[in-house]
């Protein structure tokens, strides 16, 4: 973020979002003893982590990063988080789903769906490697429940979130004071929209998985989504399989994921197209946050991310 | 008619905004907010849907727009809001944060939270009630918070058949309070949010009207500048990568990072790092990006200065010029935001700017009584009171007054057991204090700031 095309001493808007996430990420490290931060390999854990990476800058990102894995991946997605995690000498710490399911601690949905079986592991995750404050990529934008939630939130003994009762968050005086047990959550990009997402990522030549640009794939369509043909999505009687240019406006379980159509091959065209575009990103995208009005209110209570 | 962009694809030259809005019960702060992000076009085809499938299920006749702001299961069954919620639209110039802070439960509360970070605090006046008590009440906290400009939209324009009368009247009443609490910059402007009258869109029931529409004003302000107070940098921490350098170049690093709080740093400045009060100049000024030659609030950066000096978390690198004294006794304005009661005597620890230090309660000098804006002896601060207390600190902290500067002004209380924020707080300026009940009106946020 080198130009500042605003005249005089004045932050553009994206310079101004920058300053302030890479505030929050040398607060929570300076007050707090064991950060995370949650990298899925997606688009806002990649941005997070470049964020994270600036911050401390010359030294090491001074944290390791948490993958919970649903075990539903997009191999290209896999592939980029081993490659950052490598390029930046972090640790890696995998909380699987698919190891619940084979143990038993977890049942596998109906649906065959595991975006909501994230939080056990989650929060086991959390305990075990006794971390105090958890990273995450959330944007007020993204949801409405999400839209009442603090830049550091919160977390019981039970990983609860308690929209009712919040700290009133002041000023850039955040607090991530806990009792034993308790951990905060933090969300440096809270004030960041998608569209800014991409214009950093744009501005900073963020290389990110191939699959949020437009490529021709295998989909077929449920929900009135297009699905990726894979090993944990197949195709119902009567949904036919067709070849189509698509994009991936988020990614997370494979299985309920869904590309949109797109001809935008590089972050500008991305960019055009999210200024145009008539559908949130969820709502186009995730299966699991259509079934009710309370969707992500309900799962973050439990201590979703 | 005002020419509504989505925001470009060139970043380049739009600002940043923050908007904290409040209003009083049912005055249409809701339908106002939800009005705005619907004529600029920041709500999207899915959430109108979700938005008018819930309406018809409630068998309103019109779609709510207050639904899109209410997020929580609990708001939307009772049709409240209950907590602050951020969001967010853009124009071609401008990028906005709106803070909507409700108007009943905890109002103080809420607006002193979304205030606190606000450039623009929007008010909402019911055109048929015209201002009352509350309008005062949420006058006195934008200005108290040091809000750089208030903006009073006259709602429900429409129910009083756009009358000019009334809204000149209205908006005389309006000046004349801001007036009195010295509020800098007041904007009055006639608005219908149901109907969509002057939000985004001029409107022609308002011909008499020639001001601009409110979203015209919000892309005209000027945004708050922090950089014409003097060099202020709170170092967040040393930045010294030793052994754990991923670039050899680095092994020897030393340097603080930190936003800068206030003004503006060049390489050469001579600065002087507190408490300590020893001098040394800025040798380079870092970022991931590359050296810099000069860098402003509130840019993240990283110091490096001349001499070596042990400095940690807490300390504060000033201009040598007007640094600020380092104080053990605080003087300061808090909106006091927990349940249980502040008493002399209580052991609180304090926040301010990266030092948080424990402290003692030593006075409460008087609440501020909000319908009379005078102040009130008292023992005790009650959730939701504004008063005034001294405090002593286990350690020094490098205040100025909030008026001066919002960044170094401002502290917290935080509870040391359960580590909950207690309080905002606000340091105090020289001002003469007086507990005279007889104030008048407009000497009052002297005695308050």
């Amino acid at each position: 973020m080198s130009d500042t095309a605003v005249a005089g001493r004045t932050l553009t808007h994206l310079e101004a979002l920058e300053s302030e996430a890479i505030h929050i990420f040398r607060e929570i490290v300076s007050e707090l003893e064991r950060p995370v931060l949650l990298f899925s390999g997606g688009k806002d854990s990649i941005v997070m982590l470049h964020l994270a990476a600036k911050a401390f800058w010359p030294a090491p990102v001074p944290f390791p990063v948490m993958h919970v894995d649903t075990g539903h991946n997009f191999p290209e997605v896999l592939a980029h988080r081993d490659a950052t995690v490598d390029r930046l000498g972090l640790r890696l710490v995998v909380a699987s789903v698919q190891d619940y399911i084979d143990d038993g601690r977890l049942l596998e949905r109906a649906d065959g769906t595991r975006n909501q079986l994230q939080t056990q592991p989650l929060l086991d995750a959390i305990v075990e490697g006794r971390f105090d404050a958890v990273f995450g990529g959330g944007r007020r934008d993204e949801e409405k429940a999400r839209a009442k939630e603090r830049v550091v939130s919160l977390r019981d003994e039970f990983g609860q979130w308690d929209p009712r009762n919040q700290r009133p968050e002041l000023w850039n005086l955040y607090n991530p004071r806990h009792r034993p047990g308790e951990h905060v959550r933090v969300f440096p990009l809270s004030n960041w929209t998608e569209l800014d997402v991409w214009r950093y990522i744009e501005a900073e030549a963020i290389s990110l998985p191939e699959l949020y640009y437009a490529h021709e794939r295998e989909v077929f369509r449920r929900d009135g989504m297009w699905l990726a043909v894979g090993d944990v999505s197949q195709p119902r009687d009567g949904e036919a399989v067709e070849r189509r240019q698509v994009r991936y406006r988020t990614v997370g379980d494979m299985s309920c994921t869904g590309a949109v159509e797109s001809e935008a091959r590089t972050a500008a065209d991305v960019i055009e197209e999210v200024a145009l575009t008539r559908i949130t990103e969820r709502g186009a995208t995730r299966a699991d946050d259509r079934v009710t009005e309370a969707a992500m209110e309900d799962r973050k209570k439990e201590g979703y991310f | 008619m005002h020419e509504f962009n989505r925001p470009s694809s060139t970043p380049g030259t739009s600002t940043l905004l923050r908007i904290a809005t409040a209003g009083s019960v049912d005055d249409g702060k809701s339908t106002l907010v939800g009005r705005l992000l619907f004529d600029s076009k920041a709500v999207l085809a899915d959430q109108l849907e979700s938005v008018e499938r819930v309406s018809r299920a409630k068998g309103l006749g019109h779609v709510d727009l207050a639904l899109l702001t209410d997020g929580l299961r609990a708001e939307r069954e009772q049709g409240i809001t209950i907590d602050v919620a951020y969001r967010y639209f853009a124009t071609a110039r401008r990028t906005f944060i709106l803070a909507d802070c409700p108007g009943h439960v905890q109002y103080t509360r809420n607006t002193v939270t979304g205030s606190s970070t606000a450039d623009a605090l929007v008010l909402l006046v019911d055109a048929r009630k015209g201002a009352l008590e509350q309008t005062r009440r949420h006058l006195a906290v934008g200005q108290l918070l040091r809000v750089p400009h208030i903006v009073v939209a006259v709602n429900k324009i429409d129910l009083v058949d756009y009358s000019r009368d009334r809204f000149e009247e209205i908006s005389a009443d309006i000046v004349r309070i801001a007036e009195g609490l010295g509020v800098p910059s007041i904007h009055v402007l006639p608005v219908s949010a149901l109907v969509g009258d002057n939000i985004v869109e001029r409107s022609d029931r308002l011909t008499w009207y020639e001001g601009p529409t409110l979203l015209q004003l919000l892309e005209e302000l000027p945004p708050a500048d922090a950089t014409e107070h003097s060099f202020r940098f709170p170092v967040q921490l040393p930045i010294r990568p030793q052994g754990a350098a991923r670039d050899p170049r680095y092994v020897e690093y030393r340097g603080y990072a930190g936003q800068i709080a206030s003004g503006v740093v060049r390489v050469g400045d001579r600065v002087v790092v507190l408490p300590s009060g020893r001098e040394t100049t800025v040798v380079g000024i870092d970022t991931a990006d590359g050296e810099l030659t000069e860098a402003f609030a509130p840019q993240s950066v990283t110091l490096r200065l001349a001499d070596e000096i042990d400095i940690t978390r807490g300390e504060l690198i000033a201009g040598v010029a007007d640094a600020p004294e380092p104080t053990q006794d605080l003087d300061g304005m808090v909106a006091w935001l927990a349940e249980r009661p502040l008493r002399v005597g209580q052991k609180v620890l304090v926040k301010h700017t990266t030092r948080t230090t424990q402290a003692v309660v030593r006075d409460i000098d008087g609440r501020l009584d909000l319908d009379t804006l005078r102040p009130q002896h008292t023992d005790a601060l009650e959730l939701n009171d504004l008063g005034r207390v001294r405090l002593r600190l286990a350690a020094p902290i490098m205040g100025e007054p909030y008026s001066t500067s919002r960044r170094t002004g401002s502290f917290l209380l935080v509870d040391p057991q359960s580590g909950t924020n207690l309080a905002a707080g606000m340091i105090r300026g020289d001002e003469a204090f007086s507990d005279e009940a007889a104030v008048p009106l407009d000497t009052t946020l002297n005695w308050s700031i």
